[in-house]
């Protein structure tokens, strides 16, 4: 590690640390664990309400804080799994696997406690890796020009389907339907309205927000609404919260390698926690000299994919952070919350910005020490909170959606087109059509069209300019979007692609 | 020909049925320009034909490959919940705060399993008074409290 990284992230301190970001980032990740310890509640949803609160922090303290709220709810998603066998997240779908088996067994508080430390680990690693891989990255970016950054585009959107789970063609097909969406509203370049329908609230295009607390939020409930909830605790159980020493010598190398796995797909376009869970519990298996162990109580198949899937939901920053590329959902708002701010994301941030950039690196490293000094007491608290039926918990959520859609311009029409967007989410959840690769082409529609027109421009109308060899990293990204496309559609791999899946549902 | 996976086959249709509304509408409201000059026309109607492409893809592969049913609708949270929201948003400028929110916390609760009046109007005592605290005395957001004939 070079001095200049210690420097920045030195910087990056400075800011964290003060005493207005300090709380942020307690906020931040409080409120992320109580939305992963609740099931039925994700971060997306949470996010999407609070950016209209954001308009009135200053960018540091908002980044810090929704950043907080991602991957405290990782924490949180663990503890439910663990403790009622929901996973509270997505993200912890496998954990729910060993960890309540190893509950039932009364060894849920060693679960909760790996579980825990192993995602510190797993943070504090994953920071690093930002602050030694984003800079380079962004270097690399700040030198692409518009057809480098369509096929950079084409690329996050193709990974982003093949990871989704579900019919490939599907998901492309959601793509394309977010990116058309994200065309409604007055086009940048002829100032003309499109899609608009003679509908003055739409010529400023369909806010972002509003699509996803509909698909993510609404949708959700009415999704949540039509199972019965039955739920058992195991809250008397959590008596002794250390492991033993069996227990940290079974599962120190699944940490590490939940930890590099976790890293590595959370940068992948359509890769974060959710994914490096699942991939991380599969490896686990193979890996260990007792597979039959798994699912009645492996300690590690708790520890790989905890790990795994805080490492993944902050690596997937980095693409965010240096290209300004979604690469989840999550981070499709946290660009939401950047150019609300007033910030273009993009490779420049770093620059124009270090405080920003590194102070957002350094409080992730702050919110995750909280989070393992807060959880393990505070784990009482939440499990109390899990006995709050979801009738009195649905009406609130709706009122906390209700206000940030209506506060974003106080306009009633906003929040119908949250509840139409709530219908189209639950026909998709029904059609098994993902809501999540939509969102991502609703984010890079605009994006995408003004980087098309200016490649165009510039090449003069020749469409082979994404692939000529003067243009080696637009063709990389194009040919790389090929080779996936084509091996996730070969028989063999789709045959596998589709069991994996099916062993999350 | 048989509907072989009634999913894939509902989908594709919304699938082309989006697909063809964008690029029709474009083609004809807008202008298309060329390659070099795109007109405001001219990437909507390029992915309007493709999700319809797509779309006829998902559509001919349920006549084929064998697939779940659509699970049932649940039609009384669906609609009572989405009915909930937009009487927010619209009763927000006439009724207030207080109206509004007791139209989607005891519209929204009736979508739900059980339904007990004196819970629900607990609930909405607590949520209306955390809105009021946080939302119009925290974040000063220049909402109506009370309904217009009132003020």
């Amino acid at each position: 590690m070079d001095a200049s990284i210690l420097a920045n992230l030195w910087i990056g301190f400075q800011v964290a640390v003060s005493p207005w970001n300090l709380f942020y980032c307690l906020v931040g990740v409080l409120l992320g664990t109580l939305i992963g310890v609740l099931p039925g509640i994700g971060p997306v949803a949470t996010i999407a309400m609070l950016l209209p609160i954001t308009f009135n922090l200053n960018p540091i303290s908002a980044l810090i804080m929704l950043a907080g709220i991602y991957y405290g709810a990782q924490y949180g998603g663990s503890t439910t799994a663990i403790l009622v066998n929901i996973p509270g997240e997505s993200s912890s779908v496998v954990t729910c696997l060993d960890g309540y088996q190893m509950a039932r067994q009364g060894r849920a508080g060693p679960a909760l406690a790996i579980a825990a430390l192993g995602s510190f680990f797993a943070g504090c690693v994953a920071t690093l890796i930002i602050a030694v891989a984003a800079p380079p990255l962004a270097e690399v970016a700040l030198k692409f020009g518009p057809s480098e950054y369509f096929s950079l585009m084409v690329f996050g959107l193709v990974a982003a389907t093949v990871l989704a789970h579900g019919s490939l063609i599907k998901a492309i097909a959601m793509v394309v339907f977010g990116l058309l969406l994200g065309l409604v509203g007055t086009d940048v370049n002829s100032g003309v309205l499109r899609f608009a329908f003679g509908i003055p609230e739409l010529s400023d295009g369909i806010g972002f927000v509003i699509v996803a607390m509909g698909m993510f939020g609404t949708a959700e409930i009415i999704s949540n609404l039509e199972l019965k909830d039955k739920r058992e605790i195991f809250t008397s159980k959590v008596t002794h919260l250390y492991p033993t020493k069996q227990d940290l010598k079974d599962a120190w190398a699944s940490v590490l390698r939940g930890t590099a796995l976790g890293s590595m797909l959370g940068i992948l376009p359509g890769g974060g926690a959710l994914l490096a869970s699942f991939g991380a519990y599969t490896l686990e298996k193979k890996v260990s000299k007792h597979p039959e162990r798994f699912g009645k109580g492996a300690i590690e198949g708790v520890a790989g994919p905890e790990s795994a899937n805080n490492a993944g939901a902050q690596t997937s920053f980095i693409p965010m952070l240096t290209l300004g590329i979604p690469s989840n959902a999550v981070m499709a708002l946290m660009i939401g919350a950047l150019m609300i701010q007033g910030i273009a994301p993009g490779p420049q941030v770093m620059n124009e910005k270090p405080q920003l950039f590194w102070g957002l690196i350094a409080s992730m490293w702050v919110g995750n020490l909280m989070l393992v000094v807060l959880n393990l007491p505070l784990i009482g608290m939440w499990v109390k909170l899990l006995t709050v039926p979801y009738r009195y918990l649905y009406p609130s959520i709706l009122v906390f959606m209700a206000i940030g859609v209506f506060s974003l311009s106080n306009n009633a029409f906003d929040v119908l087109i949250m509840a139409l967007f709530g219908v189209l989410g639950y026909i998709c959840v029904k059609l098994e059509c993902e809501p999540a690769p939509m969102i991502l082409g609703f984010i890079l529609g605009p994006l995408m069209e003004e980087n098309l027109r200016r490649a165009m421009l510039l090449s003069r109308g020749d469409p082979f300019v994404f692939i000529s060899p003067n243009k080696p990293i637009s063709l990389a990204f194009l040919v790389a979007s090929a080779i996936l496309l084509v091996i996730v559609a070969m028989p063999a791999i789709r045959k596998k692609r589709e069991e994996v899946f099916v062993e999350e549902a | 020909m048989k509907i072989k996976s009634p999913k894939d086959f509902w989908a594709g249709l919304m699938f082309i049925g989006f697909g063809l509304f964008f690029m029709i509408w474009a083609l004809i409201h807008y202008q298309m320009g060329t390659a070099v000059r795109m007109g405001p026309a001219y990437f909507p109607a390029v992915l309007g034909g493709l999700l319809a492409v797509l779309g006829a893809f998902v559509l001919l592969g349920s006549f084929a490959i064998e697939g779940p049913p659509v699970p049932p609708f649940s039609y009384r949270p669906l609609i009572l919940i989405s009915v909930a929201c937009v009487l927010y948003g619209y009763l927000m400028k006439p009724l207030g705060l207080v109206g509004a929110t007791a139209a989607l916390v005891y519209v929204s609760a009736l979508g739900g399993h059980e339904f007990n009046w004196k819970e629900v109007t607990i609930l909405y005592l607590i949520l209306i008074a955390f809105s009021w605290l946080v939302f119009v005395k925290g974040l000063t957001l220049p909402f109506p409290v009370w309904p217009e004939m009132f003020s």
